[in-house]
């Protein structure tokens, strides 16, 4: 049963290492989209350089929470996985 | 994840509660930043002048700023739902900035605090548009086409299921990673103030993840507002 219970936490860690750097590399590339445009926008027509910088600003939040959501599912996977009680014994004991 | 050390937790210990202070440090520091605000409040509105005063010209500048943002966004008629909106920011906001305090936990690092700021706003957007449609409202979740109207329900129910869990989870995974990044490098490297970078990176990620709180917000009061398609 303990046995088990390690191999499914080390599935669930290793799971969790590969998702969030997925997530952060899909969100790396949706930001520096975004920044690119922004930039573009900005050496076009420098008197809108403060909208254009509030709306970048605005944009790259709602990308960084699409990386924040794998953040959560990967701390849910480590520290909150069926089997945490089991394997916290093992550990503590 | 092992106990960091919380000032008003002690207190609490010190007068009995040190149970529900423990079990509950979200709650305890979601009172402290609320005495915090209703005190400022109270002082800068003490002797109101024509020409403001320091504490006076402060709250000023911030409620006409976010004032201002507002109505650019909903339009006139959206001018009544700033005292909610700017509670939201201002609460959000200095419940954040507080995490940066050593011996502090941010109120909004924990999922129960976004969760009801989420609730409420979510709520409220019915609300709104009951108020302002009757029962016309649900020519909003229906779609353009009336044969269509079964399944774009459904998706429409969904997104605002989404809206909600959205607004939690973005609030409550950048203040959560933020706390853990921070409790992580204080423990590996402490001593050559490893955590300072990343603190003044939470100045900036408090204001933003506050700002874009409130601007969701307002987007979804006008959508709630405005006519159906």
């Amino acid at each position: 049963m303990e046995a088990e219970a390690l191999k499914f936490f080390v599935a669930c860690v290793t799971a969790a290492g590969f998702g969030i750097a997925i997530a952060a590399f899909g969100c790396g590339i949706g930001q520096g989209l975004g920044l690119k445009a922004a930039v573009e926008g900005i050496a076009r027509n420098p008197e809108s350089s403060g909208k254009v910088t509030v709306t970048m600003l605005i944009g790259l939040a709602m990308i960084e929470s699409l990386c924040i959501y794998a953040l959560v599912v990967a701390l849910i996977l480590i520290y909150a996985s069926p089997m945490a009680t089991t394997v916290t014994d093992l550990l503590t004991k | 994840m092992e106990h960091p050390y919380l000032f008003f937790v002690k207190l609490f210990e010190m007068i009995g509660l040190g149970h529900f202070a423990h079990e509950y440090p979200h709650v305890v520091y979601s009172w402290v930043v609320m005495a915090l605000l209703m005190i400022a409040g109270a002082v800068a509105s003490k002797n109101i002048t024509m020409v403001p005063a320091k504490m006076q010209n402060l709250f000023e500048v911030m409620i006409s700023g976010i004032e201002e943002f507002m109505v650019e966004n909903t339009g006139e008629e959206g001018r009544w739902l700033l005292p909610l909106a700017a509670t939201v920011f201002i609460y959000v906001f200095v419940g954040n900035l507080i995490g940066l305090v050593p011996g502090f936990f941010p109120p909004t690092a924990s999922i129960n605090t976004t969760l009801s700021c989420a609730l409420v706003v979510v709520v409220f957007t019915h609300i709104i548009g009951i108020k302002y449609h009757g029962v016309k409202y649900i020519k909003h979740f229906l779609g353009p086409v009336w044969w269509m109207s079964p399944l774009i329900f459904m998706i429409e129910i969904i997104g605002h299921l989404a809206r909600i869990l959205s607004l939690t989870f973005r609030l409550f995974g950048n203040m959560m990673g933020h706390e853990i990044v921070l409790a992580i490098l204080f423990a590996l490297a402490g001593a050559f103030f490893a955590p300072l970078p990343i603190m003044a990176l939470g100045i900036f990620v408090s204001f933003v993840q506050a700002f874009v709180f409130f601007l969701l917000s307002i987007i979804y009061f006008t959508g709630a507002m405005e006519h159906a398609h």
